[in-house]
């Protein structure tokens, strides 16, 4: 079950351990990626704080923390071949891995419909 | 107090046709232009470099110049009084790369001249053609009659597909060379056809009568080897080709040597030239092609990943408070598979393999000064 941010990031929950990745309508709207920077493992981000940079071939654009945690695993295979965030959003193309350190924020992310509703 | 309402944006005479091929159509210059059709940059860039993409460049301003005197050498010497460039020596069916230049040496718009036997025709950028024309009308009006052709479209066709391409309209088009220009017919119209363009490539830029343009393009598409591509790809194009952005590499506070330009600068108007000076900034420009400018424009090569965008300043060291040069035009060079970007360094800095840091997201970052272009030029000289 995916969580959405308005922000178009989305986060599968395992347990405390939130993958986080950008939705197919982010990667559609920034065209053909060139390049993602990714965070250091062991980063303590807060919600809402930029995590993430995805670059198109025309602009950067920033991927911010959908919940506070710390960064435990990041996605190697999107540093090679960023085009994998364009072919695989929410499947091989995510972007990193975060143990959650405040649960009570997973309530404040919108749902599968809730999120589309934003995007029509 | 309510604001005045922003004027609707003006369409090319392929805006239809772009929509309907599925583009992302953005705001361009006053106008609604693709930016990319659903094959994305990426798969246009590179298909340009393999067989032949198709790009609408009907905003830019197109521009006639008729001598009012009939003689064509009076029009060629009056536009002379604009630009640094031998337009009394173009050879007619002939193209050649100029400048507008300012009473500082600044550069106010990049454009191509040609002679078409009983007129000049330019080509202007988009966001400058009213400049353009206003400072035409008011410099030649007594001896020209200036001709904005605002009810034609232009289109470029590149790659190394182009030719195979256009023959199978015209076959005559395989006899051009590098900046030929003819007038020729297309789809049942006159039209006005130079073998240039802006992505480093061989190919052609077709001017067309609107009412044809669509007609024109979709017989072109027609062609497997044709892509529609926007101005995202045309960008990323020019990049790695080495060529200026007018308003990102080139404006007013930048001369032609600045931009190692001055080749477009001919002997004749040079000092000691039949025809030396007699162009708006010339002490400023022609004393620099004697004594060098104080920076210059060069290729820059990040050392990452990460693109390097226009704007982000240039240091000598890593650890320097005071820039040295900015990047002016930065992105993705899609057939190289890196970053590249162009920007302007002190003169002393602008060698090849000089390597200087920028700043990214707070962090320094190494790039190397590198000759331009990044690839190849293909162009059909001979």
């Amino acid at each position: 079950m995916l969580k959405f941010t308005t922000d178009h990031e989305w986060l599968r929950l395992d347990g405390e351990v939130a993958t986080v990745g950008i939705t197919n309508f982010a990667q559609d709207k920034l065209g053909d990626l060139v390049f993602v920077e990714l965070p250091g493992v062991g980063t303590k981000l807060q919600k809402g704080a930029p995590a993430a940079t995805v670059e198109s071939v025309k602009a950067a654009s920033d991927v911010y923390a959908p919940v506070s945690g710390e960064v435990i695993e990041v996605n190697a295979k999107v540093g090679a071949d960023p085009a994998l965030v364009n072919s695989a959003p929410t499947g091989e193309g995510w972007l990193f891995k975060m143990k959650i350190s405040d649960t009570s924020e997973l309530g404040a992310l919108l749902d599968e419909e809730a999120y589309n509703a934003t995007i029509k | 107090m309510a604001q005045a309402p922003e004027p609707p944006l003006k369409r090319t005479p392929l805006y239809d046709m772009h929509v309907r091929l599925g583009a992302r159509m953005v705001p361009f210059a006053g106008y609604a232009m693709p930016v990319q059709f659903p094959h994305g940059i990426i798969k246009e860039h590179l298909h340009t470099r393999a067989a032949a993409g198709l790009f609408d460049v009907s905003h830019m301003g197109q521009i006639a110049i008729r001598p009012r005197s009939g003689r064509l050498a009076d029009a060629a010497r009056a536009l002379e009084a604009l630009v640094p460039a031998d337009i009394l020596g173009l050879a007619a069916g002939r193209q050649r790369y100029a400048l507008f230049t300012n009473s500082t040496g600044g550069i106010l718009d990049d454009l191509m001249v040609a002679n078409l036997g009983d007129h000049l025709r330019l080509v202007v950028n988009a966001a400058c053609k009213a400049a353009d024309e206003a400072e035409l009308r008011t410099h030649l009006a007594d001896d020209c009659i200036i001709d904005p052709l605002s009810d034609h479209a232009l289109v470029a066709l590149q790659g190394p597909g182009a030719e195979a391409a256009l023959a199978a309209f015209v076959p005559e088009i395989r006899t051009m060379r590098f900046m030929d220009i003819r007038t020729l017919r297309l789809s049942g119209g006159a039209s006005v056809v130079s073998r240039s363009g802006y992505t480093g490539e061989d190919g052609f830029e077709i001017s067309i009568k609107g009412d044809f343009a669509a007609t024109f393009c979709a017989a072109l598409l027609r062609d497997a080897a044709v892509l529609p591509a926007g101005l995202g790809a045309r960008d990323s194009l020019r990049l790695e080709a080495g060529l200026s952005l007018y308003g990102s590499d080139l404006d007013p506070a930048t001369t032609p040597v600045e931009a190692a330009l001055e080749w477009s600068i001919a002997k004749a108007r040079r000092r000691g030239g039949q025809r030396a000076g007699g162009f708006p900034g010339e002490e400023v420009i022609l004393g620099q092609i004697e004594l060098g400018a104080p920076r210059r424009r060069v290729g820059i090569k990040p050392e990452g990943r990460a693109p390097v965008r226009g704007g982000a300043p240039l240091f000598g060291r890593d650890d320097d408070a005071v820039p040295i040069g900015t990047v002016t035009s930065g992105g993705f060079g899609v057939s190289l598979g890196a970053p590249i970007a162009m920007g302007y360094v002190s003169a002393g800095q602008a060698t090849p393999g000089n390597r200087l840091f920028t700043e990214l997201r707070g962090r320094r970052q190494a790039v190397q000064i590198c000759e331009l272009p990044f690839v190849p030029l293909r162009y059909k000289r001979s």
